[in-house]
C-alpha cells in the first residue's frame, strides 16, 4: 500500500491533528485520542476512565442526552469508544459529506460535556450490564486481560482491573468526573485524526473552527508506570463457575514498545511464529504433536500489538483437556523457545510469517476505522503516526537473529503462570 | 509537560462550570454535499461447472478477497456432526499438499483459508496479497477437488471438535440461540447449529470422505472475488484453477423453514446464572419483496441501531442492558426478526415488559418523520461504510448471491430506501410489530426469574 502522506499540525491549545487523505471511497473517520487510560485511575476507582468514556457519549453543551447518537447516525454514521491501559478514543465513520458534523460533535464534548447525577448512574447501570456479559456471566471472562496483570505486575496502575469492581464504580461521584475531566481531557493531551475523503485546506481551515476555541489547560503530567519484572516464576490460579475446559495464560514482560520499537516487533514476529497457522511451532506440537491444548495462541499487548507504553505483556494462551497437566505444556513452550533462541527460525519460516503479517495490516487498514485509529494512536503513544505506514517494511526486516534475541528473553524465571480453573461448568 | 506534580484531589471546576461557556450552544453544522462514485468495475458469471463467481475490483490496498458459499444442507439427524467434521478437516490435507504445505502455501504469499459450516452452508473465506491469487486460488482448487482426510488428522480434529462444542455450549448466547432455535422451529435441520458429542463421536474417516463427494459441489455454490484485481483475468483464473471441480449434482439448499408465529416466551433454567438472554423473534419479509425496504427502516426505528426507540428505553433511560438490538435473519426465501438483549436477573422481567411496550408503541404510534429520516440516512450511510472495504463488500456480496441477488441490488438500493414513504413505514411497524406476532425464549436463573416472570405473564416456566 503507497501510506498516503500525511499532514500534522497543532492548534495553539494544544491539540494535535493527523490528517490522513484517501480518496479510494467517499466515507471519513474522526477520531480523538486522550492521553489517559485505565493505568491513571486512582485506587478504589478501579473501572473509572471506562465509565468516563461512557459518560462522554451522554450530551455535551450543544448537544442533549442521546443527541450525539442521533445525529451521528442520522447523518449515516458509526461510532464508538473504548479504554485502553494508556490511552481512550472516540470515533465515528460517516459518509463524507458529514466531516464537518463529525468535527462539531467531537469539539463539543472536549469544550463542554454535561455531566449530570442522572447520567453518571445510568451508565453505572449500563456498565455493570458490560461486565456481566463480558465477564462474570460467561465462560472464561476477562482471560487473560483482567486476570493475569495481578499475576505478572505489582504496582496498582498495572495489575488491577480495568473494568473495575462493582463497588468502586458505585462509588464514584459526579465531582470526581469534573476533576478526571478537567486534569486530563484537555486539547493538549489529545490527539484528532481525520482520515478519508477529505480535502487537506478545508478540514484544516475547519479543524480550526471548531476546536481552536477549546480553552487551553495545563497538560497533566505523565507518570511513568515502569517497575521490575518479577523476580521467579509467579503464580496464581482463578477460579472460573461457567469454564468447562481449564486453561492456562502465561505472562512475560516486553521491551519498551516506544524506546525499543524494533525489539518489540521483534515478538510480534516472534508470536507469529509461535502460534499463526496449522505450520507455527506451537500449534504443531501443542495441538496436533501431542495433543495437549485444544487451542493456543500468543501475541504482543494484553488486547493488541502496540497498544500501549511499558510495561507491556507478551502472552501465551491455552484451552485444554482436564487430562494435560499445564506443567506439560509450559515445558513445550519452553522448550520451543528455547530452540527458537538457539537457531532462530529459518529463512523461509521468517519469510512466510512476515508475508502473512504484513498481508493481515493490509486488510485490518482496509478499514477506515481501524487505519484512523493506528494513526492517532501511534501519534499518542510514540509522536509518529507514520510508523502506521513504515509497519510493513520494519516487520520484513526483523531477522532470524532477532527472532531468537526475542525468544531468549522469555525466561521461566521472569513470568507470570495463570491457571483457570473451571468449576464443573454450570450447564 | 508542565513540571507541576498532580495533587491527590487536583483543584479543577465543577461539573456545572465544565458543562457550559460564555458562549453558549452552537448550532449542528449542516450536511455537505454527498460524493458519489463511480461503480466498480464488476463481472458476475456462471461457470460451465454450474459455479456463479462474481469479481470485482477494488484496489485500495494491494489484496483480494475470496469468499465461497457452498449450499449445505441435509435432513439426516447427524448431518450436523459429519459436516462440523468435514469443515474441521477440509484444510487438513489434498492428494498434492500435507496439512502443513497448505498451510506454508498460502502464508506465501500473505494468504488465509478458512472454513465454516452451519445448517444452511458451507463457506470458505480467504484473502491474499493480489499477486498471489494464482496460489490462493490454486489452493482452494486442490481442497475443493482433492481434500483428502488423512485417518490422523480427522482422529485429532474430532477430539478436538468435542471440545469445542463443550467451550461452545458453556457460553450463555450459544446456550440462548439453541433455545431460541429449538423453539421456534421444533426439529427442523436449521436448528441442528452445533452437533451432538455422541454423533461426532460416531463419524467416520469414510463418512467424511463420502459427503464431500456428496455435497461439495460447484452447481449452486457461489465464489466471490473483491480486490485489487482484473476481474476478467480474475476469472479467467478461477475458470483454470478450477476446471477440474466437477458434479452432476446439486449443492443442497436447507429445506424451507416453518413460519414463526407469535406465542409465548419459554424461560430456559440456566442456575446461577447473573444475567439473563432475552431472545425474541417474529416473521418478516426478504429482501426481494416490496415491503422490505419499509421494514429496514421500521425495524431500525424499533432497535436496529443505537438511537432506537428500544436502546433509548431500556439502555440510556432505565440502564437494564449494555445492548439491545434486533435485526433480520435471512433464509432461503424468507426472513425474521431477531431480537436480543441480555439484563441483570433483577431487571429482566421489567425490561421484558419495556420491550412489550416498545413492541406495542410500533404498532399504534408509529414512527414518526424525524425518526424515518434518521432511519433512512443511517441505512444508505452504513450501506455506503460497511462496503468501503474490500472484506465488507465481499461478504455482503456474497450474502446477497446467497439469496439470489446479485452487485445490481447493491447499487439500486439506496434509491429503493430514498422512496419509501413514512405512510408504509407506518404500515410496516403495524404489520409486524404488534406484540402477539412475537414469541422467543429468556435464559437465566430460574429461581430468581419464575416469580416476576409469571407476574408479567406471557412466559411458559419450567
Amino acid at each position: 500500500m503507497a501510506a498516503p502522506q500525511l499532514h500534522r499540525f497543532t492548534l495553539p491549545n494544544g491539540l494535535r491533528v493527523v490528517l490522513a487523505p484517501d480518496h479510494s471511497a467517499p466515507v471519513i473517520a474522526v477520531s480523538v485520542h486522550y492521553d489517559v487510560g485505565f493505568r491513571s485511575e486512582p485506587e478504589g476507582r478501579t473501572g473509572f476512565a471506562h465509565l468516563f468514556e461512557h459518560l462522554m457519549f451522554q450530551g455535551s453543551e450543544s448537544l442533549e442526552k442521546l443527541a450525539h447518537f442521533r445525529h451521528v447516525q442520522g447523518s449515516g454514521g458509526t461510532f464508538n469508544g473504548s479504554t485502553h491501559p494508556d490511552y481512550t478514543d472516540y470515533f465515528e465513520v460517516l459518509p463524507s459529506a458529514a466531516l464537518e458534523r463529525a468535527l462539531f460533535l467531537e469539539a463539543d464534548r472536549m469544550r463542554a460535556p454535561r455531566i449530570t447525577e442522572e447520567n453518571l448512574r445510568n451508565q453505572v447501570d449500563v456498565v455493570k450490564e458490560e461486565i456481566r456479559l463480558n465477564v462474570l456471566n460467561r465462560p472464561y471472562g476477562g482471560f487473560p486481560w483482567i486476570h493475569l496483570p495481578p499475576v505478572l505486575y505489582r504496582t496498582f496502575a498495572n495489575a488491577h482491573n480495568g473494568y473495575g469492581d462493582f463497588t468502586d464504580l458505585e462509588q464514584a461521584t459526579v465531582d470526581d468526573c469534573a476533576a478526571f475531566f478537567d486534569t486530563y481531557y484537555s486539547p493538549g493531551n489529545a490527539v484528532l485524526t481525520v482520515a478519508g475523503d477529505l480535502d487537506v485546506a478545508t478540514t484544516t481551515e475547519l479543524v480550526h473552527r471548531h476546536f481552536g476555541d477549546v480553552p487551553a489547560r495545563g497538560t497533566p503530567p505523565r507518570p511513568s508506570f515502569a517497575e521490575p519484572p518479577p523476580a521467579g516464576e509467579q503464580r496464581a490460579e482463578h477460579l472460573d463457575p461457567h469454564a468447562p475446559l481449564p486453561a492456562l495464560a502465561v505472562g512475560y514482560r516486553l521491551p519498551d514498545p516506544v524506546a525499543e520499537l524494533d525489539a518489540y516487533l521483534a515478538n510480534v514476529v516472534l508470536a507469529a511464529v509461535l502460534t499463526d497457522g496449522h505450520s507455527s511451532r506451537l500449534e504443531q506440537r501443542l495441538v496436533h504433536r501431542e495433543a495437549l491444548v485444544t487451542d493456543v495462541s500468543a501475541g504482543c499487548g494484553l488486547f493488541s500489538a502496540l497498544d500501549a507504553r511499558d510495561p507491556d505483556t507478551f502472552t501465551v494462551t491455552a484451552i485444554h483437556p482436564p487430562e494435560a497437566h499445564p506443567d506439560r505444556v509450559l515445558a513445550v513452550l519452553d522448550e520451543e523457545l528455547d530452540r527458537l533462541a538457539g537457531e532462530g527460525p529459518d529463512a523461509d519460516e521468517l519469510g512466510r510469517v512476515t508475508a502473512r503479517w504484513v498481508a493481515g495490516l493490509h486488510h485490518d487498514h482496509d478499514r477506515l476505522v481501524s487505519r484512523t485509529l493506528a494513526y492517532g494512536a501511534m501519534e499518542l503513544l510514540h509522536g509518529r503516526a507514520e510508523i502506521v505506514g513504515e509497519l510493513p517494511r520494519r516487520i520484513s526486516a526483523i531477522t532470524p537473529a532477532d527472532v531468537a534475541a526475542a525468544a531468549k528473553a522469555l525466561r521461566p524465571d521472569s513470568r507470570a503462570v495463570l491457571t483457570v480453573v473451571p468449576n464443573g461448568g454450570s450447564q | 509537560m508542565t513540571a507541576t506534580t498532580t495533587p491527590a484531589t487536583p483543584p479543577h471546576r465543577s461539573a456545572e462550570e465544565i458543562g457550559r461557556t460564555v458562549r453558549g450552544p452552537r448550532p449542528l453544522p449542516p450536511l455537505g454535499e454527498q460524493r458519489t462514485v463511480a461503480e466498480p468495475l464488476t463481472v458476475d458469471t456462471l461457470l460451465p461447472n454450474g459455479l456463479r463467481v462474481i469479481a470485482v475490483r477494488r484496489p485500495a490496498v494491494p489484496l483480494v478477497e475470496m469468499r465461497m458459499r457452498i449450499p449445505f444442507a441435509g435432513e439426516s439427524a447427524t448431518h450436523a456432526a459429519r459436516a462440523e467434521l468435514l469443515a474441521s478437516t477440509l484444510l487438513c490435507g489434498t492428494g498434492r499438499r500435507t496439512r502443513m504445505q497448505v498451510d506454508t502455501d498460502l502464508a506465501r504469499v500473505g494468504g488465509e483459508l478458512d472454513a465454516a459450516v452451519d445448517p444452511e452452508r458451507l463457506s470458505l473465506s480467504g484473502s491474499a496479497l493480489a499477486d498471489g491469487l494464482d496460489v490462493l486460488l490454486d489452493v482452494l482448487a486442490d481442497v475443493l477437488a482433492g481434500a483428502a482426510y488423512p485417518d490422523d488428522e480427522v482422529r485429532r480434529e474430532r477430539e478436538r471438535l468435542l471440545e469445542r462444542i463443550t467451550v461452545a455450549r458453556s457460553q450463555p448466547r450459544v446456550i440462548a440461540r439453541e433455545a431460541l432455535q429449538r423453539h421456534r422451529y421444533g426439529d427442523h435441520p436449521f436448528t441442528r447449529e452445533i452437533p451432538e458429542p455422541e454423533d461426532v463421536a460416531a463419524v467416520s474417516v469414510e463418512d467424511v470422505r463420502a459427503m464431500h463427494a456428496d455435497a461439495v459441489v460447484p452447481r449452486g455454490s457461489v465464489l466471490v472475488l473483491v480486490g485489487d484485481i482484473d476481474p476478467t483475468r480474475a476469472i479467467d483464473a478461477v475458470i483454470g484453477a478450477l476446471s477440474g471441480w466437477q458434479s452432476e449434482r446439486a449443492a443442497t439448499e436447507l429445506p424451507s423453514l416453518p413460519e414463526v408465529s407469535g406465542g409465548d416466551l419459554l424461560l430456559v433454567p440456566r442456575p446461577g446464572a447473573v444475567q439473563s438472554q432475552i431472545r425474541l423473534s417474529t416473521q418478516v419479509v426478504p429482501r426481494t419483496d416490496p415491503a422490505y425496504p419499509a421494514l429496514q427502516l421500521a425495524n431500525l426505528v424499533f432497535g436496529g441501531f443505537f438511537s432506537s426507540r428500544l436502546v433509548e428505553n431500556i439502555r440510556e433511560d432505565k440502564g437494564y442492558t449494555y445492548s439491545a438490538h434486533s435485526s433480520p435473519e435471512f433464509t432461503p426465501g424468507a426472513a425474521t426478526l431477531l431480537l436480543d438483549a441480555d439484563t441483570a436477573s433483577e431487571v429482566t422481567a421489567p425490561a421484558l415488559l419495556e420491550i412489550r411496550y416498545e413492541l406495542g408503541r410500533m404498532a399504534v404510534t408509529p414512527p414518526a418523520e424525524a425518526e424515518v429520516e434518521s432511519a433512512r440516512r443511517f441505512a444508505v450511510g452504513a450501506l455506503l461504510t460497511s462496503t468501503a472495504s474490500q472484506a465488507g463488500l465481499a461478504s455482503m456480496l456474497l450474502t446477497l448471491a446467497g439469496v439470489g441477488l446479485g452487485p445490481d441490488w447493491l447499487r439500486d438500493h439506496p434509491g429503493r430506501l430514498e422512496r419509501v414513504t413514512v405512510a408504509e413505514v407506518a404500515e410496516a411497524a403495524r404489520r409486524f410489530f404488534a406484540p402477539t406476532r412475537w414469541t422467543g425464549v429468556v435464559v437465566g436463573d430460574a429461581d430468581r426469574l419464575s416469580a416476576p416472570l409469571a407476574a408479567l405473564g406471557g412466559v411458559r416456566l419450567p
